[in-house]
């Protein structure tokens, strides 16, 4: 759902945020300057047209004579056209802005994502991340871009209308000008409402969906409890909020109209009276007082103009600052300098320093709580793992049995003690040598949209398609690829959704195998998969622990009984620990756990079993 | 989405026919809404009027050109003479015609927005109650996503349509009409000139959208393709930082931001020539109003004073043209949107008949020679016979797909058994001759993976009652053994659960619903696999209080666990859709079935704990 939105720490223009984000701005420089001179000479170009009105009036109409009007009217069609070309060009200047700032915007925040760490991801939700990379972005370039266009527009129309009104006559300008403060006032106190107005209409808005979510994915639980109008009564009160901001913003917007229209009539009436009584006393041309008239209805919405620039562009302050937080958001676990320096970073690994990995991992006195708070999970936890020993966590949903996993694959670091892999402490080495050297299965695997062959060739770029055949061919999931429409070229959908939990599993033991990992996590599925497939899956496990050192979030008890050491974990913590037997024994956690789980596949063997004799 | 095939024969026009259901005892507003804005529009165009008359006649010596009772009124206090010393009255008509037309302009627009969103507000009630009446198996069929989509992208698509694009349809139809009649009454061959270009424009605008139509769905793609590969870089985070595929990754970023980029920009090339020949035609019609002007003033056609007049109308003219020819284009999408809505406005919703009854619910349960099959494909239940005598305890043990879930679906109405295959009695009655609502207010169910909604705990037990007094929830949460987990949380009963507050275990979750269910009191309860997710001891603890609390009620327990359903009066064995066994746990053990399988699997368990011992 969406993350409310975070109320800007500046509610006025701040120079300060504006240079946080330039260096982002200053590649396309040399556009945006372009678009500024080029906004100059089509704000010049505005204020002639009144003047040319004021020309016909003053040479052809009130002289009653039309010699000249043919190049009055080149002249005027030249002016046009120019014009037509000068739009056209500076509205590619303003999209080129637009999304290379965009673009390097989304790039910068990418790039720093990848490097950001675990706890990270585990405490923001995906939409509120991915606002930042894309909508956040595409609205600073788009405010920097077309909002600068508009304002500088605006604002050199505004001028040039003043200062050629002060060149026609000066007293008559000033009368026009002296309404100018009451528009800007008005216009400011109208903005800052309505535009306080509109974020409690978003956050409505967003009610109103999580509500419509709520009523689509709970339907069928009401109707088991008759509780549909209940439902619909708790709605219609959100909607009926939603109808009254909506009119009251409304309402809003249509009184600031007409009180502006007011303003510019009574300029109107300025010109006029005065103007008028100037014409009688043949102080001023007639066709000056309609240029005047002209300029005194023209010039309130550029006003307008401005005073809405200015509201996006301190809005857009809120965008940046959500951008600049994120890029300054700091990985908690980065690699030393020293690190870096002999093995690379992650973008550009130095391969050739790395050490090969045998995979003993020995958690040394290890303290542990997650960054976001609570109380420590682990504490003072000892445990060797010898290289090629097979470890199962168990526990029920929930019970935050991922920790150690977490820590052994360094996505989170000890708060206290150490973590030896090889009899070294892991944070002597990179990152990314370890992660290289880990093949993870999760339990909804995750593919990534593309083929079935992109997505095993993720575990080994260099693979050739005979080695993702002969990968494939290992865990057992040759058959049900070639089973597919297009076999290893099939499309496996968004995030892998036009295939069956028990294919995508199949897929990414393919994908873990050809990165021949030492170390290997499974994080087993608790869905229930066709006893076939269940069967397959199992070889393909089998194969997998082979000579690796392996953790498994294990559910089944097949699984369960593969592990040399069992770890049980309840509300976080590891409250027991042993083999099979020696937990069974205990008649602990473990006990009521397995005998859960036990009881759950006896049932389904039998019905199965009974299947198979018909 | 399923659509008949009379509903794709409706035409576009049909699709916005649908909209007047919806606006049902709003139409006089709309009315009087579109009279007050075409006099705020009037008056908007008669300050022209007011400049010109003020120019020709009162500064000028032209005769007053208007209607005779304002020329004696303008005499009778003094002509022109008295109007050229006082300049400024001329001045208060442009005010008080500024003042009215704000005035009216903004009644207008007040009525016209609570017109359509009045009419957006029922369109989304009657969306939501109808998708709560409508039937199980539709919610069963349709994705959620692609339902949300339609209940906000679409309607927010419709309220543009009704709130703004309709507003300025009418809006600009009234100006055309008014400062047309005006221009023509002024004079014909330069309003003629300013005609011509008003098909140009709302056709050379209105023709652009539709041909760029493509290109942006294009660019929308692009950004939805990017925007998917980053939502799928961040969900599967684990699997980038597991492979160490984060360069790769940049890569494969790199590409899809600069399609989507170099699209919008060169979308951006198409879009600003369309700006430019835009401002070009537009400035074409302004300079022939002015040339053509000129030229009809010299030749003593029309004044000076109207030749601003024409200028100044024309002005008023060239955005809302424009801006028309925009709208026009768009309406096929209002179209679209409301063919979409209107798919899940056609669904049939659950109708009970006049003749239903609400007779009491505390009788045998009996099913009759029952067969079920869901889509017409495979048979789910195939003769089903049985009968849980009111009071008792009925156990159900069956493989996952031998058609438990069903019987529950069927006894709670969520699916209607077609006429001719069996029927489903209790105490006598059959349960098609029963309100749906009533029969679900009988029968509580607890579902294998309950929904919880995004409430407090407190609310979601006491969701079905008026009465939310904490001691009574409470105690329905000691019954399923909840309480003092929720009582172990910060905020105890008022934590919220879901998204936006804490996650429960799957063993929780199906506690609260327990307690959710067992506050209905009803005199049928069942639990549909309901204690899969507890383990054994906490099983054996709840099924100690429900029977405390369930002492009165007909209880069908469904499970694949031995010790549960051993204590039930009579249990039946489902395999395939069929009824296999039946009968007490001890009549089971004695013969040689699928139950006494089970059960002794079940007990080995304790063998293998001697083993190990």
């Amino acid at each position: 759902m969406t993350v409310d939105e975070k109320t800007p720490s500046q509610k006025n223009f701040s120079p300060a945020v504006w240079k946080k984000i330039w260096p982002f701005i200053s590649p396309v420089k040399k556009y945006l300057i372009a678009v500024l001179i080029l906004m100059m000479i089509t704000a010049s170009i505005d204020i002639s047209f009144p003047l040319f009105q004021k020309y016909a009036i003053d040479n052809f109409i009130t002289k009653m004579q039309s010699n000249g009007i043919v190049g009055f009217t080149v002249l005027y069609f030249l002016v046009l056209a120019f014009q037509t070309v000068l739009v056209v060009i500076f509205s590619r200047f303003s999209m080129v802005a637009e999304m290379n700032i965009g673009k390097v915007l989304k790039r910068a925040t990418f790039v720093h994502l990848q490097k950001l760490s675990f706890s990270y991801y585990n405490q923001t939700p995906v939409g509120y991340i991915l606002a930042r990379v894309m909508s956040d972005t595409n609205r600073i370039g788009g405010v920097v871009a077309w909002g600068l266009t508009d304002i500088v527009w605006a604002l050199f129309y505004v001028i040039g209308v003043f200062i050629s009104m002060v060149l026609l006559d000066f007293k008559l300008a000033l009368l026009v000008i002296t309404v100018v403060p009451f528009i800007a006032v008005i216009t400011v106190y109208f903005q800052n409402k309505i535009l306080k107005l509109n974020r409690e209409i978003r956050k409505v808005n967003s009610e109103m969906t999580g509500d419509f979510n709520e009523g689509i994915v709970g339907a069928r639980t009401s109707k088991t409890l008759v509780i549909e109008e209940k439902n619909l009564s708790e709605f219609s009160q959100v909607t009926s909020k939603m109808y009254r901001k909506t009119i009251q913003s409304t309402m809003l917007n249509a009184m600031y109209i007409p009180i502006v229209t007011f303003f510019s009539s009574v300029a109107v009436v300025f010109v006029l009276t005065k103007g008028g009584y100037m014409v009688m006393d043949n102080a001023l041309q007639l066709g000056t007082l309609s240029a005047f008239i002209s300029y005194a209805l023209g010039i309130f919405d550029p006003i307008q103009q401005i005073a809405r620039g200015l509201a996006d562009f301190v809005a857009t302050q809120a965008n940046i600052e959500r951008v600049t937080d994120l890029l300054e958001t700091e990985p908690i676990i980065k690699d030393t300098p020293e690190v870096i320096e002999k093995y690379g970073d992650t973008l550009s690994p130095k391969r050739e320093n790395w050490e090969k990995i045998n995979g003993e991992i020995e958690f040394k006195h290890v303290w542990f709580k997650y960054p976001d708070g609570g109380d420590y999970v682990l504490e003072d936890f000892n445990l060797k793992i010898p290289a090629g020993t097979t470890v199962a966590i168990v526990g029920e949903t929930g019970a935050g049995k991922s920790t150690l996993v977490n820590l052994a694959c360094r996505f989170f670091e000890p708060t206290r003690g150490e973590i030896l892999i090889d009899g070294k402490d892991y944070r002597e080495r990179s990152q990314l040598w370890l992660h290289s050297n880990i093949g993870y299965v999760l339990q909804n695997p995750h593919l990534f949209s593309g083929t079935v062959k992109e997505n095993i060739r993720y575990g080994n770029l260099n693979a050739t398609d005979e080695d993702i055949r002969h990968a494939a061919e290992l865990v057992s999931a040759d058959k049900v690829i070639n089973s597919m429409e297009n076999g290893y070229d099939s499309d496996v959908g968004e995030g892998g959704d036009r295939l069956s939990t028990g294919e995508k599993q199949l897929i990414s033991f393919a994908r873990a195998v050809l990165a021949d990992p030492r170390i290997f996590v499974l994080d087993e599925a608790t869905s229930s998969i066709d006893t076939q497939t269940e069967e397959l899956i199992q070889h393909a496990i089998s194969h997998l622990l082979n000579n690796r050192t392996s953790f498994l979030i294990a559910h089944r008890l097949s699984t369960i009984r593969k592990a040399d050491i069992i770890l049980v974990v309840r509300a976080g913590k590891i409250i027991e620990q042993g083999t099979h037997k020696e937990l069974l024994r205990a008649k602990g956690h473990y006990y009521s756990l397995y005998r859960k789980q036990f009881d759950q596949e006896a049932g389904e063997s039998v019905f199965s079993a009974s299947e198979k004799s018909k | 989405m399923s659509t008949n095939s009379t509903e794709q024969k409706k035409s576009n026009g049909a699709q916005f026919k649908m909209l007047l259901r919806f606006s049902k005892g709003l139409k006089g507003k709309f009315i009087i809404s579109v009279i007050i804005m075409s006099i705020s529009i009037l008056f908007s165009y008669l300050n022209p009027q007011v400049i010109r008359l003020t120019v020709d006649s009162v500064i000028g010596d032209k005769p007053f050109n208007l209607p005779q009772f304002a020329v004696d009124l303008i005499n009778s206090i003094g002509g022109r003479i008295y109007l050229r010393q006082n300049l400024i009255l001329c001045a208060v008509f442009v005010v008080i015609f500024a003042v009215i037309s704000g005035v009216t302009n903004y009644y207008g627009r007040v009525g016209m927005a609570q017109f359509s969103e009045k009419l957006i507000l029922n369109l989304r009630n009657t969306l939501y109650g109808h998708i709560q009446r409508l039937e199980y198996s539709w919610h069963v069929k349709n994705q959620t996503g692609d339902i949300i989509q339609r209940c906000t992208s679409d309607v927010d698509v419709v309220r543009n349509f009704v709130a703004n694009q309709c507003m300025e349809m009418f809006r600009t139809i009234f100006l055309l009409i008014i400062s047309l009649s005006l221009m023509f009454s002024m004079n014909v061959k330069l309003s003629l000139i300013a005609l011509v270009f008003i098909p140009i424009v709302i056709v050379y605008s209105g023709g652009f959208f539709a041909m760029i139509r493509k290109r942006f769905q294009t660019a929308d793609e692009a950004e939805g393709a990017l925007s998917a590969m980053v939502q799928e870089n961040f969900t599967g985070v684990r699997v980038v930082r597991a492979f160490g595929r984060q360069a790769y990754e940049i890569e494969r970023f790199d590409e899809k931001n600069n399609t989507f980029s170099n699209l919008w920009i060169k979308l951006g090339y198409v879009l600003g020539a369309y700006w430019g020949v835009g401002d070009f035609v537009s400035g074409m019609q302004v300079l022939s109003i002015i040339v053509f002007g000129t030229l009809e003033a010299v030749s003593g056609n029309i004044t000076l004073g109207e030749f601003l007049v024409f200028v100044l109308y024309n002005n008023m003219l060239v955005w809302p043209i424009r801006s028309f020819g925009r709208i026009l284009s768009e309406l096929s999408k209002t179209s679209v949107s409301l063919k979409r809505i209107d798919e899940i406005l056609s669904a049939k919703e659950e109708q009970d008949n006049p003749d239903d009854t609400t007779p009491d619910m505390n009788g045998d349960i009996c099913f009759e020679n029952v067969n079920f099959d869901y889509y017409g494909i495979r048979p789910v239940l195939k003769d089903i016979n049985f009968t849980i005598k009111a009071g008792t305890t009925f156990g159900i043990l069956g493989s996952t797909g031998s058609g438990k879930s069903t019987i529950v679906a069927l006894l709670d109405r969520l699916y209607d058994l077609p006429e001719n295959s069996g029927k489903i009695t209790v105490g006598g009655v059959d349960i098609r001759k029963i309100e749906r609502s009533w029969v679900r207010s009988n029968v509580g169910v607890v579902l294998q993976e309950p929904f919880l909604f995004s409430k407090t705990i407190r609310e979601n037990i006491g969701v079905s009652t008026e009465d939310d007094d904490l001691r009574l929830i409470r105690r329905f949460a000691q019954a399923a053994a909840v309480d003092d987990s929720i009582m172990n949380f910060s905020e105890g009963y008022d934590t919220i659960v879901g998204e936006r507050g804490v996650t429960l275990s799957g063993g929780q979750k199906q506690r609260v619903a327990i307690a959710r269910m067992l506050i209905q009191n009803t005199p049928i309860k069942v639990f549909d696999d309901s204690l899969s997710a507890v383990d054994a001891e906490t099983d054996a603890k709840i099924r100690k209080s429900l029977k405390e609390n369930t002492s009165n009620s007909t209880v069908i327990l469904i499970s694949h666990r031995i010790t549960t359903l051993m204590q039930a009066d009579m249990i039946m064995v489902l395999d395939d859709g069929k009824i296999v066994e039946m009968g007490t746990h001890s009549e089971l053990m004695k013969k040689d079935g699928i139950y006494k399988k089970i059960a002794d699997i079940q007990g080995s368990m304790e063998n293998e704990l001697e083993e190990v011992r």
